[in-house]
C-alpha cells in the first residue's frame, strides 16, 4: 500500500512537471497568435500578423543568417579540433593525460558567466569583441571540450586490431584514418555535431557577452527585445520566441535520433 | 610488440603531440590565459598605477556590491537543496525504469535545450499574475489572490529550478541505474525493508554521485544571470554577483573592477567545490558500478 502511494506520488510529480513544461511552452505559442490578450483563459481573437511584424522589425532575416553562420562554423571547428584530440585521449596513455582531461573538463563545469567576463575582456582588448569572430571564438571554448568528450567513447569502441590489421596490410597512417577510422566514426561525428549544434544555438551567456550590434545570435536578440519590454508588443516578442523554439525543437528531434536523452548531460561515473 | 612491462606506459609521440596541439592550444589561449589575465587585470585598478588591491577593497566595503554575495548564496543554496532532494527521490523511484521512460526523459530535457531565455519568457507568461497557473488555481477556488511569482525572488528560484532539475535528475538517474541491482535484491532477501535498503545499502552507494551533483548544480546556480534579470528585480532583491560583474564591465566599462568581481565569484564557487570534495573523501567509494541497466 505504501509502495503504491509512493509510486503514485512519483507519477503525479512527473505529470505535474510535464504539465508545467507544456504550459510554459504553449503560453508563448498562444500569445504569439493573439490579437490582444488581457486575462482570460484564451485570447478573444487570433492573428498571424505578429510573425510578419517580428520578421520586419527585429531584422530576423539578418539575425537568422548570423546565427546560422556562427553555428555552422562552430560545429565545423569544434569537430575539426576535437576529433584528433579525442583519438589520442582515447587510444594512448601518457603522463599528463589526467591533467589534460581535467583541464578540458573545466570549461564545461565552470559557469560561462565566470570565465566569460575575463574572456570578453581579453577578446575586446585584441579587437575581436563585438564581432562574429569574437562570438565564434568564445562559444568554441566549451564546445571543443564537449566534442572531445562525446567523441572519446566512440573511438574506444573501435578495436585497435582494425588499425593494426590495416597497417599490416600496408596502409599508411593517412589511409588508416581515411578508410578505416573515419567511416566507423560517422555515428560519433553526427552525435557530437548535433550536440554542439543544439548547445551553440541555445548558448546565451558567451554569445551575449561577446556579441555586438552586427553579431547578435537569435537568443541574444530575443533577450534584448524582452529586456526592452514595453517598447515592443509582447505578442511580437513571443512570435520571435516561437521562431526560435521551432528551430530548437526541430534540432532536438533530429538530435534524439542519434543520442539518448541522458547523453545531453554529464556522466557522473567518470 | 610494444612493451607493456611497466605500469606507467608512455605512448606520447609526435603524432600524439600534433593531434593534441590544436585543442590544447585553444584551451590554453582562450580559457587559461584569459583567467590569468583577469586576475592580473583585477590587481591593476584603472585609476591607480601598479599593483593594488583597491578593486577588492572597493567591492568589500560597498554593501551594494558585497551584498550580492549573500543574495547569490541565498538563491543558490535553497535551489540546490530542493533540486537535489527532488531529483534523488524521482531518480531513485525510476531506477528500474518507468512507463514511457523515453518520452518522459525527452520532455524533461526540453528546458535544457530550449535555453534559459525562452524558459524565462514562458515562466513570465505562465506563472504571471494573469497567467494560466494563477487563473486555474483561482478558478478551482484554491486561492483568492494570485500568487506573485514573477519579478521577485520566487521567480528566479522557479527559473533556476526548471533549468537545474532536469540536468540533476538525468545525472542521478544515470548514476543510480548503474548500481548493481543484485545488491538491493540481496538486502531485500535478507529481510531489510525498502526504507532500510535505501538508507543502509543504496544511499551510501549513491552518496559520491550525489556530492558531485550537488557541486555542479550549486556552481551553475551561483552564476545565475539572465533569469535573475528577466524574472527578478535586477536592481534589488535578486541583484546577483554576475549582474554586479556585468554592470561593472559593460555599463561602467571598468574591466579591471569587473575582473575583480569575476575573481570573487570564481573563488566562491571554488570554495563550495572544495567543501564538497573534502566531504566526499569521507564517503565510501562505490565499488560496484556498471552492472545495471546502462
Amino acid at each position: 500500500m505504501r509502495t503504491r502511494m509512493w509510486k503514485l506520488s512519483l507519477y503525479l510529480f512527473i505529470v505535474g512537471f510535464i504539465l508545467n513544461m507544456l504550459g510554459i511552452v504553449s503560453h508563448v505559442v498562444v500569445s504569439s497568435f493573439a490579437k490582444r490578450w488581457f486575462g482570460g483563459l484564451l485570447p478573444p481573437a487570433y492573428t498571424t500578423d505578429w510573425f510578419a511584424y517580428a520578421w520586419k522589425n527585429f531584422d530576423l532575416g539578418q539575425v537568422l543568417g548570423i546565427t546560422l553562420l556562427i553555428v555552422v562554423v562552430v560545429v565545423f571547428l569544434a569537430l575539426a579540433i576535437g576529433f584528433p584530440a579525442a583519438y589520442i585521449l582515447a587510444r594512448r596513455s601518457f603522463r599528463f593525460k589526467s591533467a589534460i582531461l581535467l583541464l578540458y573538463f573545466l570549461p564545461l563545469v565552470i559557469p560561462q558567466m565566470t570565465y566569460g567576463i575575463p574572456l570578453a575582456t581579453t577578446l575586446y582588448r585584441y579587437g575581436v569583441g563585438g564581432s562574429i569572430v569574437g562570438v565564434i571564438l568564445a562559444v568554441l571554448v566549451p564546445m571543443v571540450p564537449l566534442a572531445v568528450f562525446v567523441l572519446m567513447p566512440f573511438f574506444e569502441q573501435i578495436s585497435v586490431n582494425l588499425e593494426w590489421s590495416g597497417s599490416m596490410l600496408g596502409a599508411s597512417r593517412a589511409q588508416i584514418f581515411r578508410r578505416i577510422l573515419f567511416p566507423l566514426m560517422i555515428p560519433g561525428i553526427l552525435t557530437a555535431g548535433v550536440l554542439v549544434l543544439v548547445n551553440t544555438i541555445s548558448n546565451f551567456e558567451l554569445a551575449f557577452l561577446l556579441g555586438g550590434g552586427g553579431s547578435q545570435t537569435l537568443v541574444v536578440a530575443l533577450f534584448y527585445n524582452m529586456f526592452a519590454g514595453g517598447v515592443r508588443p509582447v505578442y511580437s516578442i513571443d512570435a520571435m520566441a516561437v521562431i526560435y523554439m521551432v528551430m530548437v525543437m526541430t534540432l532536438l528531434l533530429i538530435a534524439l535520433r542519434f543520442v539518448r536523452p541522458t547523453q545531453m548531460v554529464f556522466k557522473l561515473d567518470k | 610488440m610494444r612493451a607493456v612491462a611497466n605500469d606507467e606506459k608512455n605512448e606520447f609521440d609526435a603524432l600524439a603531440f600534433f593531434c593534441l596541439l590544436p585543442s590544447l592550444l585553444y584551451v590554453l589561449c582562450m580559457f587559461v590565459y584569459p583567467f590569468l589575465y583577469g586576475v592580473y587585470l583585477s590587481l591593476q585598478p584603472q585609476k591607480i598605477d601598479g599593483f593594488s588591491f583597491a578593486n577588492y577593497l572597493a567591492f568589500f566595503s560597498d554593501p551594494y556590491q558585497y551584498g550580492t554575495i549573500w543574495i547569490t548564496f541565498s538563491l543558490a543554496i535553497p535551489t540546490t537543496i530542493v533540486v537535489l532532494l527532488l531529483a534523488l527521490w524521482l531518480a531513485y523511484g525510476m531506477r528500474r525504469g518507468i512507463f514511457m521512460e523515453r518520452t518522459v526523459t525527452t520532455i524533461l530535457i526540453m528546458p535544457i535545450s530550449l535555453g534559459v531565455i525562452l524558459l524565462s519568457e514562458g515562466i513570465l507568461g505562465f506563472y504571471g499574475s494573469q497567467g494560466w497557473f494563477n487563473q486555474v488555481l483561482i478558478g478551482l477556488g484554491i486561492i483568492k489572490e494570485p500568487f506573485i511569482l514573477t519579478h521577485n525572488y520566487a521567480g528566479v528560484m522557479l527559473a533556476l529550478f526548471m533549468q537545474q532539475f532536469p540536468f540533476c535528475f538525468l545525472m542521478l538517474l544515470g548514476y543510480i541505474s548503474g548500481i548493481d541491482p543484485s545488491l538491493e535484491r540481496s538486502a531485500r532477501m535478507l529481510g531489510a525493508t525498502p526504507s532500510i535498503v535505501f538508507r543502509r545499502v543504496m544511499l551510501p552507494l549513491i552518496a559520491p554521485g550525489l556530492a558531485i551533483a550537488f557541486a555542479l548544480v550549486f556552481v551553475m546556480s551561483f552564476a545565475v544571470f539572465p533569469s535573475a534579470i528577466m524574472l527578478g528585480q535586477p536592481a534589488g532583491t535578486t541583484r546577483t554577483i554576475s549582474i554586479a560583474a556585468y554592470q561593472k564591465a559593460f555599463e561602467q566599462y571598468d574591466m579591471s573592477a569587473a575582473s575583480a568581481i569575476a575573481v570573487v565569484m570564481g573563488l566562491c564557487q571554488l570554495a563550495a567545490l572544495l567543501v564538497i570534495i573534502l566531504f566526499r573523501r569521507r564517503l565510501s567509494p562505490a565499488a560496484t558500478m556498471g552492472v545495471g541497466k546502462r
